[in-house]
């Protein structure tokens, strides 16, 4: 059996994310620094708040580096929200910041503007660019539930699993080898984000 | 475009939903975790709880059934229901919760809204409006602490306030047709939409989903919350949106 580990993180609520990823039928363990990452198959890095404040959190734990360690021997890894973000080389929340370089992107302020609010909070469609194991068996352009002000913009399309539009279009799913990012709450998505968090914990890794 | 929104919306009374008629007359209707469930496999697209106990209220009663929705829900939601700071607030929030909604304490404290809302955003406040159509006055009244105590502010005075505070969606119910299935009023989502740049839930009336055309149609307003339509008849939010998309609506794809 898959053993999926969940990242502690400084503020937010893990529990509905451990709570779907126990309704797909999986045992998740909540993972901190000075846990065996060997034991497990699945990392998910979820996250919400600032970027810099969150990537800064991790540093002050050791934690990229572990990160880093774990996708390096092909396992699943998973970001989640600001956890996806931090998958990116930059974020420009709050002054620039290295994230942990998986994926060429940067990660900018969206325009916002009239009729666009932010953060942008709500029930968003998903467009699939491109085919990739997490999305097998879930329909295109299915809605899925955002909460964010920051985010994503490759600078190589082939890293584009999903596209959103609000205000300007921006990768809400991302990929590079084994690592993949979802920028909405699959947690929070009923049957379609479910399907995506189970399709991910099958996974393997490779395309 | 942002989706219109259906929230079913649950009142919990010790533990148990519960449904009134113009704020009284409280009835038994279940339990609700098991209607939360329901409601998740009817791609609800998000649920709101209200806790209505008028007795020993507080934030601590809803740390259970925040934990047991939880389990068995995959969607936004939002609790409130005798948050009287924002320690109570942030613990509803750290618990599980989405979002607040809180209403009486907006009156008398709005510093509560600018906290949590600095601290987790404004999208995680909501401000509950609840009010009643005063004839003597030929204007709305507001009302807090469950309806029973006057506020003696107008209410566009009162959401232009409550969106400075920094809440980030008005949720205006209507004490006059809560519970009664005789639709939602239309005038009042109307002055609300006219004075709130921020998303305006419309509750109270909800009875059949013709009601809920006419109030999607002739307002514009983001959601419709909806108690009595789903805690006693066999509508579902299934249901409510193919009838709705019939008419131009746009709503979530699942």
């Amino acid at each position: 059996m898959d053993t999926i580990g969940l990242l502690r993180m400084p503020i937010g609520n893990l529990q509905s994310a451990w709570n779907a990823l126990y309704e797909l039928g999986f045992d998740p363990e909540m993972v901190d620094e000075n846990s065996d990452f060997d034991g497990l198959s699945h990392l998910i890095v979820p996250g919400v708040g600032n970027f810099k404040a969150v990537m800064e959190h991790l540093e002050s734990k050791g934690l990229p580096k572990i990160i880093r360690d774990f996708a390096a021997t092909g396992r699943p890894t998973l970001g989640i929200c600001v956890g996806m973000q931090l998958l990116a080389t930059t974020g420009t929340e709050s002054g620039s910041t290295e994230g942990l370089g998986f994926v060429n992107a940067t990660v900018d302020r969206l325009p916002g503007g009239k009729g666009l609010p932010l953060p942008h909070v709500g029930w968003s469609t998903v467009d699939f660019r491109r085919d990739h194991p997490v999305t097998e068996n879930v329909k295109q352009g299915r809605d899925f539930y955002f909460v964010h002000s920051y985010a994503m913009h490759c600078s190589d399309e082939k890293n584009v699993i999903g596209l959103t539009g609000y205000g300007t279009d921006f990768a809400s799913i991302v990929s590079a080898d084994n690592v993949v990012g979802f920028q909405f709450h699959p947690e929070k998505s009923q049957a379609n984000g479910l399907k995506l968090l189970e399709n991910f914990c099958h996974w393997d890794g490779t395309c | 475009m942002l989706k219109k929104r259906i929230i079913p919306i649950q009142l919990l009374n010790d533990g148990r939903l519960v449904k009134s008629v113009r704020f009284d007359s409280w009835r038994d209707v279940g339990d609700p975790v098991k209607s939360s469930a329901v409601y998740n496999s009817q791609y609800a697209d998000e649920l709101i709880f209200l806790n209505v106990s008028r007795e020993r209220r507080s934030v601590e009663d809803l740390q259970k059934i925040i934990t047991d929705v939880s389990k068995v829900s995959f969607m936004p939601m939002a609790m409130g229901g005798g948050i009287k700071t924002a320690e109570d607030a942030a613990f509803i929030i750290l618990n599980g919760a989405d979002k607040v909604v809180v209403n009486s304490v907006a009156y008398s404290n709005p510093s509560v809204i600018s906290t949590t809302a600095d601290k987790f955003g404004a999208q995680a406040v909501i401000v509950g409006i609840d009010v009643r159509w005063d004839e003597e006055r030929a204007d709305y009244t507001l009302y807090s602490d469950c309806g029973r105590r006057v506020e003696n502010v107008a209410l566009e005075e009162h959401i232009e306030k409550m969106l400075q505070a920094g809440a980030g969606e008005i949720m205006v119910q209507s004490i006059d047709r809560d519970g009664t299935m005789t639709g939602f009023d239309v005038p009042l989502i109307k002055r609300a939409m006219a004075v709130s740049s921020a998303p305006v839930i419309a509750a109270g009336g909800s009875g059949n989903y013709g009601q809920m055309r006419d109030a999607f149609v002739e307002t514009d307003v983001s959601a419709l919350a909806c108690g009595s339509l789903f805690n006693f008849s066999d509508s579902n939010p299934i249901r409510a949106k193919a009838f709705l998309s019939n008419h131009g609506l746009n709503f979530k794809k699942v």
